[in-house]
């Protein structure tokens, strides 16, 4: 018995379960994916067969497998990701109708090749005792030298940072952003963290003032010790806008079960799996019918910047190069 | 003339191979030219990186040589308080992910951290407190996490020829601590070299500690590269030169250590008492490591798991559990074995390929994971496709045939670890003499039979270090683990990326309790083994 | 037909030539020896004839059958040599049974039990055979590697400096018990040494070898009477040399007279000799005209070696029974008693 199953193990099983079957490739974590998983074989009684990874270990593992791929679908993380494996041609464009009306269209590839289901907030976070919200403006405002060693930020080696600059670059140019980067350099209280958690952790502390973060990491530190004395502000509501990013999935080019795939994509960014989807993670929905979770909406309303988040990936690389230069680390 | 390939490396290849492949995968990288990356690489990131990495290898060197020699000179040689204790206490830092070790480095004594904190309300500032992200940070992280690499081959090492090397030393008019120097530590070189390589080669590998420190390396270097700048090919290249580095270390070591040879001849001789101060010196040093590196982050560890208890556990635990054992134990046997047959084949042919190709052979461990991974995937991605073409010919309809099973989780652990097993089982190697074999020869014992008969029970030692570490070591390993597992088959290191990916360390902390428990059996078993 | 015959060998290790030229032969039971100071080449020899050093000239045959010759080599295993090395090289994980039971694989459980206490009753150590390698003495150490090395019969055996690791005392009598167990055993053997009182106890035939090569291969007896050359006469024994001339009778005459005895390795057309006088050659007796001074003595317990000078100078050693107690400078009387005459013409 146990050698069978090891041997099992050892040795490709092959068959795969009688009822249908979706296989997903996805950098979102297991424990944000599988409810919702669950919840759609039990409606459907179409499997979800999925493995976990990290982006560029999935996508390079796509690329290697090729035509003989056993995924139907990649489920990331950040526009940068969707937009790079669209770019390296391992996805396939799809048309539905559903997904066009319940993603709007800054929220998804202009060719169809990924859409974004849960929208990720990257604001402002300021000390509630130092900092009064009305000096607070915007991102580009943080280079200005009154904030000068007050500033935290995270590291620029996390992708969030990197699609941040890339959309300054896509609204101000290179040059100027370059300017904003090595002004937010010169502000620095500290050294740049290593996540958004020890970010907000150091505001708190009062090591600095303020500083950029994603929500959802707020919301989690806040509903451990809500006395924190941590502020949301939104950026650039006079001008640009909140930058957001997503997560989302496509079809895979070489999708055995395409269909089977995109009703599994249709059916994340309906009504019912929607508020599942973001709230899990205290995230916003992607489709603007559904309302964000009650905590989430006592953030308050914000107005998002409504450049396709497309534009993150592809001024990517550049943006790094940029914050390079800047001595960002 | 030199053979291009010699009967040696015939039998050595196969091993090589697991390795050969995967960084041929990486080499060939150099086919697609990046010069605009490596301008921007050069004039931007390399400078910096570069220096770091400099100071960090040789923080961290010199670090695990120092504590791992000292500690295992301690309880392998000398008598104090606890001494019997600490012998296999101070192995257990090894079940310790060092990136866990950094994460509750930097929780504790960063500005929000619990100790600062302490300090600013009760004297209202503590701006003179060391900076634990920097670099002293990280090299004492690294120390703390790798030293036992070093503790365990040394104290094999002192075990078996320490306590005579000294007396025959004093006999010769030197003092205890003149001996230590000229004759115990020198004779315990291949031990030491070998604990501080592997030490090194992990440091150099490192992504997961670094980042949390956010320390830029050379190998952050390279992930920037791949997915920031979207260049694989730049990072496969920098990976190269990492490789590099690491090949001429190897070679420099060998090359000065030339034709020296170790072989110690048993015996014990009768334990140093230590008196005074020295006493609880090495009773507080001893202390101090165990605390630092092991007791407190297990309890920050065991404090964070009791809270997410209720919520984190059910039923699949034990699932992962049993992936965790079930395929540690399959990759610390396939790596011994193939360590053995490796450090077997170099003693039979000692000629210079079947050498380099040994050498070659243990390379893996030096590369980023993630980017071995790679390099291990793409091969396999490409002969799956011809099985597949075979197999869906006869009228099958397969994806996939070795991707995603257990076998190729192997052979690229493998790929991975066989330095780890290498290390103790040549050490062990050197203890083996010429005249022992020759003598076996005389005897008709050869080939074969010279395997199983005097190199597999005289290398037992060795071989159960490899067996330890390779197990602790697979338990802890993520990024082959995470590319090339079957669907649904989570291991403990699986859900520990799940949940650190997303910065949930509380959440983290059961999956790394569960590996720090499942590697507190093999330690035991092995100072079970090396006490007697 | 000799058991070992070596024609011409010649070895080299790391390119330098250690051996060349060299020949023996050993007859079926016969105890051989390589005797020479460390680095002359003799464990060399050794390590070609049990296969371990590949042979560059000449060639090695065992029972008639070439097992060694450039660019053909009967691997180790297959030559049946059995070989005892120096450090004994015991395996430290198997017991002293297990040890000597190592090299009987192709034997059935019971033939290796019984052979295994044969050999270990042969050899003295059968209270140890459940004992392992670092729990016994240097002696039972070196028993025991003997018995490994003869339990699978081999048709030749080599011992290389198989006393050098054990105190002088037990050096003697380890020999004879060697001797012993090697001629219970009918063995033919070859052993390595830079000791010649060992060389002497235990070979039927020694090989003075000097420089990679033998100067003299005979037995004992001969090699200290009949030296064929100065290096063995010097490297052999004590002696001193005396300056001789041969008159016109044929004698040989020196400052102590005409000498008596067999001559032996002496060129006939020269008439000016050296002749090496042994300490026994020259007889202490206080009724012999001739007087020499005392210069130095050593005593050996039985026997006191004088140190001594003629009127010319000349230095002579002598062996006297230690009753015979002079002090130095005391002149006491000699007289020359030689058998054989070990004479070379004059340098």
């Amino acid at each position: 018995m146990k050698t069978k199953v090891l041997l099992s193990v050892l040795l490709s099983v092959g068959a795969l379960a009688q009822a249908e079957t979706v296989t997903v490739y996805s950098a979102r974590n297991e424990q944000l994916i599988k409810p919702l998983f669950d919840a759609y074989t039990r409606e459907t009684g179409v499997q979800v067969r999925f493995v976990t990874g990290t982006e560029g270990a999935l996508l390079a593992r796509l690329k290697a497998e090729g035509a003989n791929s056993p995924a139907d679908m990649l489920l990331t993380v950040d526009a940068g990701n969707l937009w790079l494996a669209a770019n390296q041609g391992v996805l396939k464009p799809v048309k539905s109708a559903v997904l066009e009306s319940n993603i709007p269209a800054h929220l998804r590839d202009p060719n169809g090749e990924w859409f974004g289901l849960s929208v990720r907030a990257r604001t402002m976070f300021y000390n509630k005792v130092r900092v009064q919200p009305a000096s607070l403006s915007s991102y580009e405002d943080l280079a200005d030298p009154k904030w000068k060693g007050r500033l935290c930020l995270r590291t620029s080696k996390k992708v969030y940072n990197q699609s941040l600059v890339a959309m300054l670059i896509a609204q101000h140019g290179e040059q100027k952003t370059e300017q904003i980067v090595r002004g937010w350099v010169a502000n620095l209280a500290t050294a740049p963290f290593s996540d958004d958690t020890a970010m907000l952790k150091a505001v708190a502390a009062g090591q600095c003032e303020v500083g950029i973060a994603n929500t959802y990491y707020y919301g989690r530190m806040i509903a451990k010790e809500p006395n924190l004395p941590v502020g949301i502000f939104w950026a650039n509501q006079k001008a640009g806008g909140v930058h957001v990013n997503v997560s989302g999935a496509g079809v895979t080019r070489h999708a055995r079960n395409e269909k089977g795939a995109i009703r599994l994509i249709e059916w994340l960014s309906s009504n019912k799996a929607q508020n599942l989807y973001a709230d899990k993670n205290m995230e916003y929905p992607a489709n603007p019918k559904i309302k964000a979770d009650s905590i989430v909406a006592g953030w308050g309303s914000f107005k998002p910047n409504l450049i396709n988040v497309a534009k993150a990936g592809e001024l990517q690389a550049q943006a790094t190069k940029l914050m390079d230069r800047a001595g960002y680390k | 003339m030199k053979p291009l390939i010699s009967r040696g490396a015939l039998y050595v290849l196969p091993v090589a191979l697991l390795t050969l492949i995967p960084l041929a995968v990486v080499l060939a990288s150099f086919l697609q030219p990046q010069p605009e990356i490596w301008e921007h690489l050069a004039e931007f990131v390399l400078p910096e990186v570069l220096r770091n990495t400099l100071w960090l290898v040789l923080g961290v060197g010199a670090g695990v040589l120092l504590l791992g020699a000292l500690l295992g000179w301690l309880t392998a040689v000398c008598e104090f308080p606890g001494r019997r204790f600490f012998a296999w206490a101070l192995m257990l830092p090894l079940a310790m992910p060092a990136y866990v070790l950094a994460f509750v480095m930097v929780g504790l004594l960063d500005y929000t951290g619990p100790v600062q904190t302490f300090l600013r309300e009760s004297f209202g500032e503590a701006d003179w407190f060391p900076r634990i992200r920097s670099t002293g940070g990280v090299v004492l992280t690294l120390t703390l996490a790798l030293y036992p690499y070093v503790y365990l081959m040394a104290r094999e090492a002192f075990l078996s020829q320490g306590r005579r090397a000294l007396e025959a030393a004093q006999t010769l008019g030197l003092t205890r601590r003149q001996a230590f120097w000229r004759v115990a530590l020198p004779m315990a070189r291949p031990w030491l070299a070998g604990g501080t390589m592997l030490a090194l080669m992990e440091t150099l590998a490192d992504f997961g500690t670094v980042a949390i420190f956010n320390f830029d390396t050379f190998t952050t270097a390279i992930y920037k590269s791949w997915l920031a700048l979207f260049n694989l090919p730049a990072a496969a290249q920098l990976a190269s030169l990492l490789v590099l580095f690491v090949f001429v270390l190897a070679w420099l070591e060998a090359k000065s250590r030339g034709a020296r040879r170790f072989h110690g001849k048993g015996g014990q001789g009768a334990r140093i008492v230590l008196y005074g101060w020295p006493r609880w010196a090495a009773f507080g040093l001893c202390l101090t490591v165990l605390l630092v590196a092991f007791v407190i982050p297990a309890l920050q560890l065991l404090q964070w798991g009791i809270k997410v208890w209720a919520e984190e556990v059910d039923a699949r635990y034990w699932g992962f559990v049993w992936h965790s054992l079930l395929l540690a134990l399959l990759a610390a046997l396939f790596v011994a074995a193939g360590a053995l047959l490796l450090t077997h084949f170099v003693r039979r042919f000692p000629d210079s390929v079947t050498q380099w190709l040994s050498r070659i052979a243990v390379l893996g461990y030096a590369v980023p994971g993630t980017v071995l991974a790679v390099g291990v995937f793409i091969p396999i991605a490409w002969l799956d496709d011809q099985l597949i073409a075979v197999v869906n010919a006869l009228g099958g309809a397969e994806t996939e045939v070795l991707k995603g099973t257990l076998a190729v989780m192997l052979l690229a652990l493998a790929a991975r670890f066989m330095a780890v097993g290498v290390q103790p089982v040549e050490a062990a190697m050197q203890r083996i003499t010429r005249n022992q074999e020759d003598a076996a020869r005389s005897l008709g014992v050869t080939g074969r039979a010279l395997l199983w008969r005097l190199h597999l029970p005289m290398l037992r030692g060795g071989i159960l270090s490899a067996l330890l570490l390779v197990f602790v070591e697979t338990m802890k390993e993520m990024p082959i683990t995470l590319m090339t597992r079957p669907f649904g088959w989570d291991t403990l290191a699986v859900r520990i990326f799940e949940m650190t990916s997303e910065g949930m360390w509380e959440q983290a902390a059961l999956p790394s309790l569960g590996i720090v428990l499942a590697g507190l059996v093999p330690v035991v078993i092995l100072i079970r083994q090396t006490e007697k | 037909m000799a058991l070992l015959e070596i024609d011409q060998l010649a070895v080299s290790y790391n390119g330098n030539p250690v051996v060349s030229g060299l020949a023996l032969q050993l007859e079926e039971g016969e105890i051989g020896c390589l005797l020479g100071a460390s680095g002359c080449g003799k464990t060399t020899v050794l390590r070609a004839v049990a296969g371990f050093e590949p042979v560059r000239g000449g060639t090695i045959r065992l029972a008639g059958a070439t097992v060694g010759a450039p660019g053909r080599s009967v691997p180790p295993e297959q030559r049946r040599v059995g070989m005892v090395f120096q450090d004994y090289a015991l395996f430290p994980h198997l017991d002293i049974a297990a040890n000597v039971g190592f090299g009987l694989g192709k034997m059935n459980r019971a033939g290796r039990a019984e052979r295994v206490r044969a050999m270990l009753a042969l050899v003295g150590l059968e209270a140890m055979a459940q004992r392992y390698p670092h729990e016994l003495s240097g002696g039972q150490q070196q028993r025991a590697a003997l018995a490994r090395a003869l339990a699978p019969s081999p048709q030749l055996i080599l011992l290389d400096e198989p006393f050098s690791n054990l105190d002088a005392e037990l050096r003697e009598k380890l020999a004879q018990d060697v001797r012993a167990i090697l001629k219970a055993a009918g063995t033919t053997a070859l052993l390595v040494t830079h000791d010649q009182h060992e060389a002497f106890a235990m070979a039927d035939r020694v090989g003075v070898m000097h420089a990679g090569q033998i100067r003299q291969w005979s037995t004992p007896y001969d090699l200290y009477h009949r030296p064929m050359d100065r290096f063995v006469a010097d490297f052999i024994g004590e002696g001193a040399w005396l300056a001789a001339e041969v008159n016109e009778a044929g004698e040989v005459t020196t400052e102590l007279g005409v000498l008596n005895g067999i001559r032996c390795a002496e060129d006939a057309t020269t008439r000016q000799l050296d002749v090496l006088i042994r300490p026994d050659d020259l007889v202490h007796d206080d009724t012999s005209p001739q007087k020499a001074r005392v210069l130095a003595r050593a005593f050996r317990g039985a026997e006191f070696l004088y140190t001594l000078a003629l009127p010319s100078g000349q230095r002579l050693l002598s062996l006297v029974a230690s009753h015979h107690n002079h002090r130095v400078g005391e002149e006491i009387g000699i007289r020359l008693e030689t058998d054989h005459l070990i004479s070379f013409s004059r340098q």
